[in-house]
């Protein structure tokens, strides 16, 4: 479960937090409430907003959300609470006591309608040049009460500029409400900080240190933010006119890849329930818009896996058989962009335990403008590499400096699961009823463990089941009943495991043979891991190595910027929370299990990769050039 | 130090009083015994809110914790108010050897002194004093010899948020944060600074403990009224001859007060400060106390020289600046506030537009999540109802109430 302790404040916000019960039976104890003249029974610190939702009874919400630690500002969701001389916030309310609750009486009605009415009166913008037009809570809300004039006047001049310095998150004050659910977000949620509300009265606003442009502050581009704004007060950059003009584009050859969780998320957007997989249905879609080709961003996550997993064993091969004090671990994974800036920004000195692999969308990219271009007598120029991400951090990765491997921005475009969900509407298309069809060759499909790359664990799944086998010679659903590594998987914030190898160790496989002469260093040997969602998780996982605790002497950390990992990303439908993100990975790990390739390592097209253009195998000079890459130092006193 | 001398006379703060005497006493009886005292007296907090002074220490005396705080409320911030300033420039034992009364009553051993940004002026006399408190060991160890008596004060200054005067976003403050109200429930008696019981009271309530403690609750209760026992510092400003703090019982009525500052031709009297009441001369007969007009020590006084339209658009204009900006009744609905006091400054009003507003005066004082935007109406509210005459028919020509 990821419970709300795993994504807990720091002590100093502690202080704003209502604590709400995390297990309502372990408090003990049943309370007989009355609302609205109904008698019934609920657990004893119920806040009244729950106690309402458990008994069928609706109240609208603005700065309250799952996920977030309690506000009490905005006020929508007051109620009457009999002898109570003012109204009381539902979602703020413990109920301690044998209460009588109306929730809908004249004053509370009245109330939330001047409520709505102030709001929209500070609103600026229309509803229908915004992103978020048919997905606004504030909308909802304002149709739900039947507003149909500005009882209060309406703003008609803008007052903030849009922030659009960021290559991830634009920020548009004028249609803030202040809720302040993404400074929770920051803060609290994900221990960032970035935003923050600055001045007094009407002159608040949610700003960064000093008002700076997004870009310059130690924004990690998560995206959280976006995924819990009300309003369209925050979104992604979007690229899709780009790339439609890419498209319309004879000269142009536009391929896209698509990462896995966008696949396991798009059908929400489509009016499906969450944990509907449209991966072969998004392949026809694809290619119906104008795409040329149509890639498994999975490839290059097997990818990923052989290198990482060879740097790994290369790691440890010179730490404990070469015994150099330099080797830096435990090894962290560098696939989720909101993680690697996070780390460059909060511990700068740990750059060097980031594996140097490239993240998959990254490898495709150079792969794309390299090798794809070579074999299909493309001029790399003539190239535009989109790639669908759930992520708002894959934009400002593919615009990081060093990714310009193939002599070209080796990924042009990061698309988010909603942007395409726009780009599949605009071309007319509905995506649940499209009909299915794979991905395109060389690189054809690709193995469950890179799918599963897309819920927190799925790398170091992922990455046991090609270790074990390379280096133990067996087969892996020896040790884990159908592959499933369960210990890695699940929704907690912070997963320890560990894995001892045995004293039989295979052979080296002949890709690994110039790296290592044999596996006997290896025996008895316990492999420590960690898995790693949310950076508030992550900034414990950190302090504790760096306090010499139990994680410094891990091997291999899975770090994932977002609540639970890439399926809850910041680029994914909007709403999120916790059973939401939990069918997305039941979606992926489902898909997973009824694939035959379950192992990277045994992905055919990878292998021919490395034989027709890397012949001297992962980690080696030609795989440094195009598959890994280096970080940057950032600390917190620059952009 | 320098201390301005004491010449101020009144019934119970500016009654006699020997410094020190009030911590002995403390040393031959329990935390019980003031307590019944105290509840005896009928203390009520003199911040404005009223709040029953003996069952706030009751509550944080029965909370559960290993560490416990006693801060004093020295925001003093309210338009009109400057009593706490005179009790903590000429009267600092009342007030400290109060919180250390709370202290043993509640269990805790650490005082906090939370000073107005602007009072900084006197931040190191008070310094030099609670130093020379130490020196008298009524604070520090043990004091005076009663082993285990611990108790030492602090002081913390403000930076000029009017908000940080609501306890709790003064509890805020403290930790570092945006002065900002919290949720209640939970209470600082359960949870309050850092998370620990904590008693907020006002320096008045603090100063008026010593004498409780000293002379009892029944000496205490026989000033005032039944209901709002004691008698009350006012800081009277505006109109009249002799403004100043006066320390006067409870129940005096607006006439006799006006006459005793020598006020003439006086139209209205604010009473409460900018989140208070307006009371035209048609109420001057009504009373200061809780039951009757209550306030926090504010009391303003306007002669018929005055224009009420521009005194309410002054308060208007300082809630929207002081609002702290978190919740959407008062962020936003003092600004409409504001703008229709314009309007009718204007003469560009509608009276259906203007009944809209006292509406929404009307949620704001329920659905605000603090005492700040439940109260910021009420001038609004009373000064547009008390003084149409003068205000509409002033601004539209006569053309009143159509």
């Amino acid at each position: 479960m990821e419970t709300k302790e795993t994504l807990r404040a720091p002590e100093s916000q502690k202080a704003h937090v209502v604590e709400r019960p995390t297990d309502l039976n372990t408090i003990g104890g049943t309370i007989s409430i009355e609302i609205n003249d109904k008698k019934v029974s609920i657990p004893l610190g119920t806040t009244i907003l729950d106690a309402c939702k458990q008994n069928g009874i609706h109240i609208p919400t603005l700065c309250h959300h799952d996920d977030l630690c309690i506000a009490g500002v905005c006020r929508i969701c007051v109620v009457e609470v009999e002898g109570m001389r003012t109204l009381q916030a539902s979602c703020a309310f413990p109920i301690t006591a044998p209460i009588k609750i109306k929730t809908s009486s004249t004053l509370v009605r009245k109330a939330r309608r001047h409520i709505i009415d102030l709001m929209l009166s500070e609103h600026h913008g229309e509803c229908y040049s915004c992103v978020k037009n048919n997905n606004c809570e504030l909308q909802s809300l304002a149709k739900e009460y039947g507003v149909d004039s500005y009882t209060f006047g309406h703003i008609k001049e803008s007052r903030y500029e849009i922030d659009k310095s960021s290559y991830s998150v634009i920020r548009d004050m004028d249609k803030c409400i202040l809720c302040k659910r993404c400074v929770r977000t920051c803060i609290d949620l994900q221990e960032v900080g970035v935003l923050e509300a600055v001045n007094r009265g009407d002159k608040t606003t949610i700003s960064t240190f000093m008002d700076k442009p997004l870009a310059d502050v130690i924004c990690i581009n998560c995206g959280q933010c976006i995924n819990r704004c009300p309003t369209g007060a925050l979104h992604a950059n979007d690229p899709s006119d780009d790339i439609w003009n890419a498209i319309d584009d004879p000269t142009k050859h536009v391929v896209i890849q698509t990462a896995p969780s966008p696949r396991a998320a798009i059908g929400e957007e489509f009016g499906l329930e969450a944990g509907h997989s449209m991966t072969y249905q998004l392949n026809t879609a694809l290619r119906r818009i104008g795409f040329n080709a149509v890639f498994d961003t999975n490839f290059t996550a097997d990818l990923t896996i052989m290198e990482e997993g060879t740097e790994l064993l290369l790691r440890l091969y010179k730490a404990l058989v070469q015994k150099d004090e330099n080797v830096a671990l435990p090894q962290f994974t560098s696939c989720s962009p909101g993680w690697v800036k996070y780390l460059e920004h909060f511990y700068p000195e740990y750059v060097d335990n980031l594996s140097s692999a490239k993240s998959p969308q990254q490898m495709f990219g150079a792969l794309l403008k390299t090798y794809y271009a070579e074999k299909q007598g493309i001029d790399p120029k003539d190239i535009v590499s989109v790639a669908v991400m759930p992520c708002s951090a894959k934009k400002f990765e593919c615009n990081r400096p060093e990714m310009q491997d193939s002599g070209y921005q080796d990924v042009d475009f990061g698309l988010t699961t909603r942007e395409l969900a726009k780009m599949i509407k605009e071309a007319g298309i509905h995506l649940p009823e499209v009909e299915k069809s794979h991905f395109d060759s060389p690189f054809g499909d690709a193995s469950g463990a890179g799918l599963i790359f897309g819920a927190t664990g799925g790398v170091m799944e992922a990455a046991i089941r090609t270790v074990v086998e390379l280096v133990l010679g067996i087969k892996v659903e020896d040790l884990f009943n159908n592959m499933n590594v369960m210990p890695v998987r699940g929704f907690e914030g912070i997963k320890y495991a560990e894995l001892p190898l045995g004293d039989k160790v295979g052979e080296v496989p002949a890709i690994l043979k110039s790296l290592v002469p044999n596996w006997d260093w290896l025996k008895g040997a316990t492999l420590k891991v960690a898995v790693v969602h949310g950076t508030a998780n992550a900034k414990k996982v950190m302090d504790d190595i760096k306090a010499g605790g139990k994680f410094s002497q891990c091997h291999f950390i899975e770090f994932m910027a977002c609540p639970g990992g890439c399926l809850g990303g910041g680029g994914q439908p909007i709403p999120t929370n916790l059973e939401i993100r939990q069918k997305r990975a039941q979606a992926i790990y489902a898909e997973d299990s009824e694939l035959e390739l379950r192992k990277s390592h045994e992905n055919e097209h990878v292998l021919k990769l490395y034989e027709e253009f890397i012949p001297e195998g992962p980690c080696s000079h030609k795989s440094h050039k195009l598959l890994h890459t280096h970080y940057t130092k950032r600390g917190k006193y620059i952009a | 130090m320098e201390m301005i001398e004491k010449t101020r006379k009144g019934p119970v703060i500016f009654s006699d009083y020997t410094q020190g005497e009030s911590v002995k006493k403390l040393l031959a009886v329990s935390r019980e015994d003031i307590l019944f005292e105290l509840r005896e007296s009928k203390l009520k907090g003199r911040g404005g809110a009223g709040f029953p002074t003996a069952t706030k220490w009751m509550l944080t005396a029965a909370a559960k914790s290993d560490k416990k705080y006693v801060i004093c409320n020295a925001d003093e911030g309210e338009p009109g108010t400057f009593k706490d300033r005179v009790l903590l420039q000429e009267y600092p034992e009342l007030v400290f050897e109060g919180m250390v009364i709370g202290g043993y009553v509640v269990g805790a051993d650490e005082g906090i002194v939370y000073l107005r940004g602007e009072y900084e002026y006197m931040y190191k006399n008070l310094l030099n004093y609670l130093d020379k408190m130490r020196s008298q060991n009524l604070l520090g160890k043990n004091i005076l010899g009663k082993e285990g008596f611990n108790f030492d004060i602090s002081i913390k200054l403000g930076a000029g948020a009017y908000v940080c005067g609501e306890e709790t976003a003064l509890i805020e403050s403290l930790e570092g944060h945006r002065g900002e109200a919290r949720n209640r429930p939970p209470f600082p008696v359960n949870t309050g600074f850092l998370g620990k019981p904590t008693t907020v009271n006002n320096v008045e309530t603090l100063a008026s403990i010593p004498h409780i403690t000293v002379k009892g609750g029944e000496w205490f209760r026989q000033f005032g009224t039944d209901k709002s026992s004691g008698s009350k510092l006012l800081s009277i400003s505006g109109d009249c001859n002799k403004p100043g703090v006066y320390e006067l019982p409870f129940g005096i009525k607006i006439t006799e007060l006006l006459e005793l500052v020598e006020a003439k031709d006086t139209k209205a009297v604010q009473i409460g400060g900018a989140s208070g009441v307006c009371v035209p001369k048609a109420q001057f007969n009504r009373n200061i106390s809780y039951e009757d007009v209550a306030t926090g020590g504010s009391i303003m006084i306007f002669n018929e020289t005055r224009s009420m339209i521009k005194v309410l658009k002054n308060f208007m204009e300082f809630f929207v600046e002081e609002s702290c900006g978190q919740c959407t009744p008062c962020r936003i609905g003092n600004v409409k506030l504001l703008e229709g006091v314009e309007m009718i400054e204007q003469n560009n009003y509608t009276f259906s537009y203007i009944n809209k507003l006292k509406e929404l005066g009307k949620t704001m004082q329920v659905a605000s999540k603090c005492g700040l935007g439940q109260s910021s109406p009420n001038s609004f509210i009373s000064i547009l109802d008390n003084f149409k005459d003068e205000i509409f028919n002033n601004s539209n020509g006569g053309n009143n109430g159509n």
